[in-house]
């Protein structure tokens, strides 16, 4: 039977993994290339491997195979197949098993590169990359096991096990629970895959990393080589992010996308240790400095990444994200604290090697920039960090209190949470603080840029972004912290567009291009620069939704019958007509029609909705928006008298300037970071390549 | 320039690092430690809050209980929503020694010797409460003994991972 063919391969997989991790490390400790070549070839075994597991997975899912567990919990009769195929994640033990196989898939890929230059990494890259497949398999198959089927008793009761119970039967009840109606909208189908492939592409860069460490490579030669990997990493893992609150404004009809829940906080703070380990990279590229550093954010990184994975399914944290208690978080607890605890012991030693070959010595140079920009970053991630853990480390630290007999009459178990509101001023600041930076950095010179340079060189940018403060007065704004906000991101957009500007007007005189030609050819020759400065105009369309969302949202509730109106703002919507239907995949809809006027004039009809899903018990309510790039209009229908449907409740937004949290956050990231990550071209790179094959075949291993 | 990094060595290149280094760490410290003050919330099971007695009267809390589906009120105009919710272990290991999320929320609705108490919400009714549905609130205890929410949070656990399926019941 496929599902045994697929569980077959795991248990096989998890075997593989383990022999090649040996065998990297004793081929490599022992100098014998014959058995790291055996432990690239176990690699390379994983992927397919795992892809028989993940389609025998897939099979059962599409097939409605409710004899098992991890089936009938996420399908049911009447969702459609491609629906199915995505239940792959929509629970624990099929989200394991995407990690674990994506993982495979990224790893199989880096074992495909050429080798040739940096032979030693090869044993090492392998060994941290199985050890984390197998850490993830071995919680598949004892803890999380997909595979595990019901079995009835004669007498009737049902129990979830691998192997047959002796005397029972095989048990398939007849339609299954089905996928949560919430997380049945592209934004939560996406948002999961993305993530993770955000989490296993950042686990690349951290192999390379500790196979430097353990070979004692000191230069930045790892950084080199994963490059491209930490870039996109980035951009999944961005787009995950930004997927998962486009969901949540899309669905949960709350008229806002991120929450500061301790799952969303989870899986923002690899992202932040990563984005700075993309700045702090550069600095060593360039100077050689930070070498400690880079290592530390990487590990950082690593530990966020699998925390993330973690704190998401393991529901150790009181969240939205109903994933029930089990068994994960004490292992995935010494997961990390042993692979913290080894990655920092590796650096530590290496700390010499790695002393910097020069100094910083200025404070407004570039390179202290992208180093307080390091600061904030990491701030960032420890306000974070805290914020989640703050809990749970209470919670622990009751109940050891507790345990020790001479105090366990002082201390009693007590709970402490923290509310959401505790990251709206560090978040801020620390935000600010960033595009501040961001508009800054570009204006200061490496090495030796002082105080007065860098005022020269802001002057200009910072005088004419001053002159978007009286425009903004004028236009009716009053709150201080949107005015200061915007400046910022002026002040930021203008340095940014500037740049751009300079180099394309230096190339057209110099070289006599037309000035789009120019700024073509510049941007594809330092692509790194360019997309990053992309992705930071992104960052400040994103900081702009953020601000409008943040000051200027405004809502009311009322009660209308037909005909009746609403006004908020500019915005009048009339209720016209309310239905309720059922359709054919199990459904209950009832759907308000409204008229959408703006200053009196007709812009069209919305249609608030709230399904009902009669296999799961649960409604699911649906907006009605209207986008615009100025404002979204954003109606909910709350609530309605069910059999007259002749009054309904209705919740109105007014969202100004959402939409460019969205086109920052999908499309300028994603043009930036694509663009960062092109590859170069190859007629650059030859002439510098081939001298180097030439003096490594004369020098003859 | 040059003369002067190297007549003062490593100290001086690196003190107004160190200082400005620090001066920023302080600053997220004070950041964290002032917005954990003002954000810590106890989080107290129904019946802790009670056994405290009127000490805990307009303290802001967060408590946790099941929602007793029968006692869901919601007034559409006034936007208020009324219900009850009864006593559940906030321990993951006691919720796993008695069978489970569900199990612990179904008993809790079921059986009356459960304490319970009043909880008034201000907004629109969320998809998710209804019967048996694990509540997270955030608000006080006003003086009439009734749960002043501010914060709800609802889970659902028997949608996501049902200990068998209704079918299998005898």
């Amino acid at each position: 039977m496929l599902a045994d063919l697929g569980y077959g391969s795991l248990i096989i997989t998890l075997f593989i993994s383990i022999y090649g991790a040996s065998a990297a490390y004793f081929g490599s400790r022992r100098g014998k290339p014959a058995w790291v070549d055996s432990a690239r070839n176990a690699m390379l075994l994983t992927f397919p491997l795992l892809t028989i597991t993940t389609l025998s997975l897939l099979y059962l899912l599409v097939n409605a195979h409710y004899e098992f567990p991890f089936v009938s919990q996420v399908i049911s009769n009447t969702m459609p197949a491609t629906l199915r195929i995505t239940a792959l994640w929509a629970g624990q033990a099929g989200s394991l098993i995407l990690w674990s196989w994506l993982m495979s898939a990224f790893a199989c890929a880096v074992m495909l590169r050429k080798w040739d230059r940096d032979r030693e990494f090869l044993p090492w890259v392998i060994v941290v990359t199985l050890v984390t497949l197998a850490f993830f398999l071995i919680i598949s198959i004892f803890v999380e096991n997909p595979f595990l089927r019901y079995w009835q008793s004669p007498a009737g009761s049902v129990v979830t096990a691998m192997f047959q119970p002796g005397g029972m039967q095989l048990f398939a009840p007849l339609n299954g629970n089905g996928m949560d109606p919430l997380l049945r909208h592209p934004g939560m189908i996406l948002h999961p895959p993305m993530l993770y492939l955000g989490y296993v592409s950042f686990v690349i860069p951290y192999a390379f990393a500790i196979a430097s460490l353990v070979t004692g490579r000191s230069d930045d030669r790892w950084i080199r080589i994963t490059r491209r990997w930490a870039l996109v990493a980035w951009l999944f893992l961005s787009l995950g992010l930004v997927l998962g609150m486009w969901w949540s404004y899309g669905v949960l009809g709350w008229g806002g996308y991120w929450n500061w829940d301790p799952v969303e906080t989870a899986s923002f703070m690899p992202w932040l240790t990563g984005t700075a380990f993309l700045h702090s990279v550069m600095i060593q590229e360039k100077r050689g400095i930070l070498k400690q550093w880079n290592m530390l954010l990487i590990i950082l990184t690593y530990c966020a990444v699998i925390l993330g994975t973690f704190l998401t399914r393991s529901g150790i944290a009181s969240s939205v994200h109903a994933f029930l208690q089990s068994a994960l978080g004490p292992l995935f607890f010494i997961f990390i604290g042993l692979t913290f605890i080894f990655s920092l012991w590796l650096l530590i030693k290496r700390w010499n090697d790695l002393k910097s070959t020069t100094e910083m010595t200025s404070l407004f140079s570039r390179e202290a920039l992208f180093l307080l920009n390091n600061l904030l970053f990491v701030g960032f991630f420890v306000v974070c960090f805290w914020g989640v853990m703050f809990p749970i480390i209470t919670d622990a630290v009751g109940s050891i209190w507790q345990k020790l007999p001479a105090l366990s009459n002082l201390f009693t178990i007590q709970k402490i949470d923290i509310r959401s509101d505790y990251y709206t001023l560090p978040a801020a600041l620390l935000s600010a603080g960033l595009i501040l930076l961001m508009g800054l950095a570009p204006l200061s010179a490496w090495k030796s840029s002082t105080f007065k340079t860098l005022a020269r060189a802001a002057i200009k940018p910072f005088a004419a972004s001053l002159l978007l403060v009286p425009i903004l007065l004028l236009g009716g704004m009053r709150s201080w912290v949107a005015i200061l906000g915007f400046w910022i991101c002026g002040f930021a957009t203008l340095v940014t567009l500037n740049e751009f500007w300079r180099a394309a007007r230096a190339r057209h005189r110099a070289q006599g291009e037309s000035l789009p030609v120019a700024l073509w050819r510049l941007a594809g020759k330092n692509r790194r620069r360019y997309g990053g400065y992309i992705v930071h105009i992104g960052v400040v369309l994103m900081a702009i939704g953020i601000i409008g969302t943040k000051v200027y949202t405004t809502e009311t509730q009322q009660t209308i019958s037909q005909g009746g109106e609403i006004t908020l703002g500019q915005y009048t919507v009339q209720f016209e007509s309310l239905s309720a239907f059922n359709t054919s995949d199990g459904r209950n809809i009832a759907r308000a029609v409204i008229r959408v006027s703006k200053n009196g004039a007709y812009v069209g009809e919305l249609y608030p909705r709230r399904d009902y899903y009669y296999e799961s018990q649960q409604a699911v309510t649906i907006p009605g928006v209207r986008s615009t790039l100025a404002d979204d209009l954003y109606i909910v229908l709350a609530d309605w008298q069910p059999l007259s449907t002749t009054s309904a409740t209705f919740k109105v937004y007014h969202n100004p300037l959402v939409n460019w949290l969205w086109i920052g956050g999908f499309f300028v990231f994603t043009l930036g970071m694509l663009w960062a990550a092109w590859p170069e071209r190859e007629s650059q790179a030859i002439p510098f390549r081939k001298p180097v094959q030439l003096t490594r075949e004369m020098n003859g291993p | 320039m040059q003369y002067a990094s190297r007549a003062f060595p490593w100290f001086r290149g690196r003190v107004k690092f160190i200082i400005g280094g620090l001066l920023i760490l302080a600053a997220i410290i004070f950041l964290i430690i002032s917005s954990t003050k003002a954000n810590a919330l106890y989080y107290y099971t129904i019946d802790e809050l009670l056994s405290r007695g009127p000490d805990m009267v307009e303290q802001p809390v967060r408590i946790l209980g099941a929602v007793i589906g029968d006692s869901i009120q919601y007034d559409p105009q006034a936007l208020s929503l009324h219900f009850t919710i009864a006593n559940i272990p906030a321990d993951n290991q006691e919720i796993e020694a008695q069978g489970g999320l569900s199990a612990v929320l179904h008993t809790a609705v079921t059986d009356t010797s459960h304490t319970r108490l009043q909880v008034k919400y201000q907004g629109p009714k969320p998809d998710l409460l209804r019967d048996e549905a694990q509540a997270v609130m955030t608000g006080y205890i006003d003086g009439n003994g009734v749960f002043q929410a501010s914060e709800l949070l609802l889970k659902c656990p028997t949608k996501y991972e049902a200990a068998a399926p209704s079918q299998a019941a005898p």
